[in-house]
């Protein structure tokens, strides 16, 4: 068994809004292991990535964690004080976001901002930086290194001005990288050597990596366990074949087939009905039940329990719990 | 979908340049060749993709079939007439039968104006019906892509992007063209919302035999969508083929690239992919001899200074390429 890195527990993070607080994360559990790539996948406005935020003490000013622990390495994130964040941050965890452009400063060079958390971190001296992020750079698959290293980030492109950041966030070893969509604002081809990077690099480093995607291909390609978020909740979590081989959740099938596959010139489209809800909806019992096609009395009034499939794959859904009184065998666990 | 063998949209030879100034009068220095000789057949009630990364060209290439941009160079033939060199009074006509669907609904709408407004504003323009016969008609169409007739008199920002997008398809079909082109008009979708969309674009179509040039990045998309696919690579076509040949016998290098990067929603199938080194080139300064050739993996001598040929390998099937 590989130790845990990092344990997030009944996260709940509210934002402050004309309408009082609203919660965007309801109550998030999980844990990232040693060496392990795990999934944050959802659609936009499911609080993946504010749950990402809560875990790098990012959260813009109107939005903070009202309940719930998040463990690093035996420390408490949700407590700590802006100060020792800032030691943590791009040190310890770091994290690579969606639009390279935006994440990077655009009046310094890129050899500026490799060296900066280097310098800060690491107490290394700017000559020992600039040689130190020679390498980076080359270790990421810049070509020319050196010369980038003098060159502002509008000179780049799109799929190098990611590199550079992936430089940047692994700069200090950190053990573990949150990337935020890093590819979805790239090309294909682009898109496909960046998550070959990605691989190379964590099996290098034997780093942990939490990788919040909507790309269900990207999952298949990238993850070891898949945690589905809908409405600021965890709804399903497994191991990567469990979920696109046995998905229990109607939503986690939901998602699955609504992407049209590119090697199945047949394949039915099967769209999930409605939308997303929107942050002060209030639904009782299940958030997905209006969408959901096989929902039931129950699922109107109560919220449902997290049951076990396996011992890695628990499903937030009352329609396990026919299941398990027809099979008469599982139990339901309070997780 | 029936695709009969009728031309609907002819373009030949179509160039669309954008001029680089610089210095100190300005001068034209250089020239993005955003589109760079497209030659093409749309048939009657086919749906045509058009794929390619971004800044291939593929968005030009649909705005200049429209008429949004002027032509470097080329002929339109619209029906069978040519739109080349016309005014836009004289290009009012086709444009009731060309609509466009675009790729962000939230920008492409008025924040200001009612959707109701907004959808009655093309039969302003194009038809002579009273005020009440136009209500009438919008209330149908809000029906017809799913929407309610109490949406009439909201406003863009009280709608989430899928019903936005949804609004778009509206205004696009509300006058009866024969002719849309969808400019990724998924791509800003999620996932769920996308697959509703694409089923009411394919429904429409079977309703209203409409022809589709479908402009996406999306691979998946497109073979879910297309009769036709062509791949365009810096303004240029590379490969043109019917769907199913295209996907399972990819002829260029670049569009076997492409297909072997899409990441697939299956675990445990470890698929070999071709690797493509190095970025997209600058379409103001495209590489001599075959575009492609600074990225591919099969290139030879003669492809860094003779351009490829247009040729046909198979029925319907086309490609651009020394070595295949």
């Amino acid at each position: 068994m590989k130790d845990t890195v990092l344990e997030v527990t009944n996260l709940v993070t509210k934002f402050k809004s004309a309408d009082g607080l609203l919660p965007a994360v309801r109550g998030a559990s999980f844990s990232v292991k040693k060496g392990e790539t795990l999934c944050i996948v959802g659609e936009s406005g499911c609080g993946k990535s504010i749950t990402a935020l809560s875990i790098m003490g990012l959260l813009p000013s109107n939005g903070l964690i009202t309940d719930g622990s998040i463990t690093f390495n035996d420390q408490n994130l949700a407590s700590m004080s802006p100060k020792e964040m800032q030691r943590l941050r791009g040190n310890d965890v770091s994290m690579i976001f969606q639009e390279p452009m935006t994440a990077l400063n655009p009046v310094f060079t890129v050899g500026f901002q490799i060296r900066e958390p280097l310098m800060i971190h690491q107490k290394l001296s700017k000559k020992k930086a600039h040689a130190r992020g020679i390498e980076l750079l080359k270790m990421v698959g810049i070509p020319s290194p050196a010369e980038r290293m003098n060159q502002y980030p509008h000179e780049l492109s799109g799929g190098m001005r990611q590199r550079v950041m992936i430089a940047i966030a692994l700069s200090c070893n950190p053990s573990l990288l949150i990337a935020d969509e890093p590819t979805t604002a790239l090309d294909v081809t682009i898109q496909a050597q960046i998550i070959d990077l990605l691989n190379d690099l964590k099996e290098q480093l034997d780093m942990s990596m939490i990788m919040i995607t909507h790309d269900m291909g990207v999952v298949a390609e990238i993850a070891d366990r898949v945690i589905v978020m809908y409405a600021g909740e965890v709804i399903e979590e497994g191991r990567v074949e469990e979920i696109f081989e046995n998905p229990q959740h109607p939503y986690t099938k939901g998602l699955l087939s609504s992407v049209p596959n590119v090697d199945d010139p047949d394949f039915d489209l099967k769209p999930i009905a409605g939308s997303m809800p929107m942050l002060n909806e209030q639904i009782s019992g299940c958030r997905f039940h209006p969408r959901c096609p096989h929902a039931f009395d129950k699922c109107f009034h109560e919220s449902p329990k997290t049951f076990s499939v396996t011992d890695k794959q628990h499903v937030r859904c009352w329609l396990q719990e026919e299941e398990v009184a027809q099979n008469g065998g599982r139990r339901a666990s309070s997780l | 979908m029936a695709v009969d063998e009728q031309v609907l949209y002819s373009v030949k030879n179509v160039k669309k340049y954008y001029p680089v100034k610089g210095g100190m009068l300005q001068r034209v220095k250089s020239h993005v060749k955003a589109v760079d000789g497209i030659t093409l057949d749309i048939y009657k009630g086919e749906t045509l993709g058009v794929v390619g990364e971004s800044g291939c060209g593929k968005s030009t290439l649909g705005r200049t079939i429209l008429g949004l941009e002027s032509l470097t160079e080329g002929e339109l033939v619209f029906n069978g007439n040519n739109i080349s060199n016309h005014s836009s009074r004289q290009l009012k006509p086709f444009k009731k039968e060309m609509q466009m669907i675009f790729q962000d609904p939230y920008a492409s709408l008025n924040p200001k104006q009612r959707i109701g407004d907004a959808l009655e504003e093309a039969l302003i323009i194009h038809t002579n019906l009273s005020a009440p016969k136009r209500r009438e008609k919008v209330i149908r169409l809000l029906n017809e892509v799913g929407l309610k007739e109490e949406h009439y008199d909201r406003y863009p920002h009280e709608f989430s992007g899928g019903q936005r997008q949804r609004i778009g398809i509206a205004r696009a079909i509300s006058i009866n063209p024969s002719f849309i082109v969808c400019d990724e008009p998924v791509s800003a979708l999620d996932v769920s919302v996308q697959a509703q969309v694409i089923k009411l674009l394919k429904d429409l179509q079977e309703k209203h035999g409409l022809t589709y040039l479908f402009v996406s990045h999306d691979l998946g998309v497109v073979r879910h969508l297309c009769n036709r696919v062509l791949v365009m690579y810096l303004g240029q076509m590379v490969e043109l083929a019917p769907v199913d040949k295209l996907y399972e016998n990819p002829t260029h290098p670049y569009t076997e690239a492409l297909l072997s990067a899409i990441p697939r929603p299956a675990v445990g199938r470890k698929r070999e992919r071709v690797r493509l080194t190095g970025d997209l080139p600058s379409p103001s300064n495209p590489p001599a001899g075959c575009p492609f050739h600074t990225r591919c993996p099969i290139a030879k001598d003669h492809c860094t200074t003779e351009k490829p040929a247009w040729r046909q390998i198979d029925e319907g099937h086309f490609i651009a390429c020394h070595e295949r």
